[in-house]
């Protein structure tokens, strides 16, 4: 077993690197939300988790040797739709952290301070 | 008219442009741009479900591209059911909202593109397409969530936005994992390319795993309520009772779908574990949430509460998968949400006359505003499971479901439910009929009177504590709800017949 485990873990990071990245990046963003005050840098965790799926998706989308989905290429092609699908998490990604900033600014304009603890104090006081 | 549950996303969609667009000729034309919308939108859904449940299953191909590889929108007797109660319950919101705000255009804006992304939710029958329309629901839900005048809406509205979020991305992962699988998207052709690939294969596995964990966080199931009580707490009371309404309900429906429709009843017979972490699921949250419920001073919170537990019953109803169960689901669904959209509105209009939202300032209210007391006092009882309102009927069904799967755990959880929601309504009746109003009430009630006179809904706050107007039509929605709370009871016999092939395809 103990021979068998460091190959494997090699094996591993040679052929599913992407999908190391994207866990890595799924981790980080949510220790990130998790465990920072600041509101700017919980959205820069949420947008870092979101990436990570994102990655996913393209990672799973790739084929060895394989051409981009155009007619005038011969096969085999890599698959289009998990592109597609990405391009439109994209969007709402955007839209997301656009919102999310939009909240920010409201509550900094509020409470004069980024800090979630800040802000939990200020409340408890009203 | 095949193409009419397209024109239901579609329609929203547009009123929502054309409510942000009339802002540019008129401030505070929305509400008509939204009521004219959803009329129309709640006479299509009416037409719709009555196609449904006298034809059966609709389906309807998106652009024109064939059943797996295009979206395809399905609907069934539950989604109709669901797109029914989205029309409907919007519509009525919106008679409260005349009055009590807010009342911008972009408010109305987004209240549309809710009612489009609850919509979506409903009909859709393509597993990405689901996840593009619980962000947009999720997209609405957060702005309005934060509309409310206080630095507080937008606390609890980023907070919602960051856990709904990640739960919207770990569904997305989910699909992920599925696509991977299977290659395909559509729901019909996953359940059977899931069987294919086997329900034992981890891949398998972990997609159900990530995108029920995911549904979790938008169902609100305990642990992942968090956002919740803020959320609901923090909005503006039409808001609040808005979401509450619908927006963990559709979550709820779409954990149906996923779970009997895309992985099937044979997934979960070949994974116990599954069952077994979703019941177990189900019954913490029937019990922390009435106990966080009964902890609450404040009467949002504790209704947001309620809800963790409320909906507790339906994933267990969904875990426990028999035909009995699925029909109390759906009854129960629809049955929250006029209970606890009413009880919302009905707090906010109890707000509006006494400035409070405590429950200790509900000393006396039977003698100081006894058509509210009324509606709250029918409104809770029936969620408490009175015969013969619709939670009673709901549970009922729910509770004999899984007496019949001999699930006796998760049985003597959902009974001891009735009385875990008596116990946090219970104190609540007590004080609004049993106790002396206190003295500085009486002063607040005659101000009110004046304020009234002097036509003082013009400078309504759209947030905040104080003694504010209070319109005919907050009143008559508070009680039409009341009202559907035991009339909808009566007719859930005949509903839950009209629903059985439904719940037969989604068990088979």
């Amino acid at each position: 077993m103990s021979a068998v485990v460091p190959v494997g873990i090699i094996d591993l990071l040679a052929t599913r690197s992407y999908y190391l990245v994207t866990f890595l990046l799924l981790g980080v963003g949510t220790y990130t939300m998790i465990a920072s005050d600041n509101y700017v840098k919980k959205v820069i965790g949420l947008n870092l988790f979101q990436v990570g799926v994102f990655l996913f998706f393209i990672a799973a989308a790739y084929v060895d040797g394989a051409n981009p989905p155009l007619l005038d290429e011969p096969g085999p092609y890599v698959s289009p739709l998990p592109h597609v699908l990405i391009l439109t998490a994209i969007v709402v990604g955007v839209s997301l952290t656009a919102v999310a900033l939009g909240l920010v600014v409201r509550i900094y304009a509020e409470y004069g301070t980024l800090d979630d603890d800040v802000v939990r104090e200020v409340r408890a006081d009203e | 008219m095949n193409e009419l549950p397209a024109l239901l996303v579609a329609l929203p969609i547009v009123g929502s442009i054309v409510a942000f667009l009339a802002s540019l000729v008129r401030t505070r034309s929305g509400w008509y741009v939204a009521v004219a919308t959803l009329a129309v939108h709640t006479v299509a859904a009416v037409a719709l479900a009555e196609r449904v449940f006298t034809e059966g299953q609709l389906s309807y191909v998106v652009g024109g591209f064939t059943a797996p590889y295009g979206i395809e929108l399905v609907v069934d007797g539950l989604s109709a059911t669901m797109v029914v109660l989205v029309a409907v319950v919007s519509l009525g919101v919106l008679a409260y909202a005349r009055v009590a705000g807010p009342r911008s255009n972009p408010f109305y804006a987004t209240y549309l593109l809710l009612v489009t992304g609850l919509t979506g939710v409903s009909v859709t029958g393509d597993l990405f397409n689901m996840y593009v329309f619980l962000e947009i629901l999720g997209l609405a839900a957060y702005a309005l969530v934060a509309s409310g005048e206080r630095g507080e809406s937008a606390v609890a509205g980023l907070k919602y936005l960051i856990v709904g979020t990640v739960g919207a991305s770990l569904f997305l992962l989910g699909v992920g994992y599925a696509f991977v699988a299977t290659g395909t998207l559509n729901m019909a052709d996953l359940s059977v390319k899931l069987a294919e690939v086997g329900y034992t294969s981890p891949l398998v596995r972990a997609a159900f795993g990530l995108l029920v964990v995911g549904l979790f966080v938008k169902v609100a199931v305990f642990p992942l309520h968090t956002w919740q009580p803020t959320a609901y707490a923090g909005a503006p009371d039409s808001v609040s009772a808005l979401v509450a309404a619908l927006v963990s309900t559709v979550a709820a429906y779409a954990l149906v779908r996923v779970t009997l429709s895309v992985f099937t009843v044979e997934f979960l017979v070949a994974n116990p574990l599954a069952r077994q972490l979703m019941v177990v699921a189900a019954a913490v949250s029937i019990v922390v949430g009435s106990v966080l419920a009964v902890a609450q001073t404040d009467l949002k919170r504790m209704l947001a509460y309620s809800s963790v537990s409320q909906f507790g019953l339906v994933v267990a109803a969904v875990a426990v998968t028999t035909e009995t169960a699925l029909t109390g689901a759906a009854i129960h669904l629809v049955g929250h949400a006029v209970m606890k959209g009413g009880l919302f509105l009905a707090v906010g209009l109890v707000a509006a006359s006494t400035g409070t939202r405590l429950i200790a300032g509900y000393d006396g209210l039977s003698q100081r505003l006894p058509g509210a007391a009324g509606s709250v006092a029918v409104l809770a009882l029936a969620m408490v499971g009175v015969p013969p309102a619709v939670g009673f009927v709901g549970k009922w069904y729910v509770a004999l479901g899984a007496v019949e799967a001999r699930a006796w755990p998760i049985a003597v959880v959902i009974f001891l439910s009735t009385l875990l929601t008596l116990a946090y309504f219970a104190r609540l009746i007590e004080r609004m009929y049993f106790r002396e109003p206190p003295e500085w009430a009486t002063d607040i009630d005659e101000a009110v009177d004046t304020d009234a006179d002097t036509g003082g809904v013009a400078d309504v706050a759209t947030d905040g504590a104080g003694p504010r107007a209070v319109s005919t039509g907050m009143r008559a929605t508070v009680l039409a709800a009341a009202v559907l709370a035991v009339l909808l009871g009566l007719a859930a016999v005949e509903y839950g017949q009209l629903l059985e092939p439904t719940v037969e395809r989604l068990l088979s």
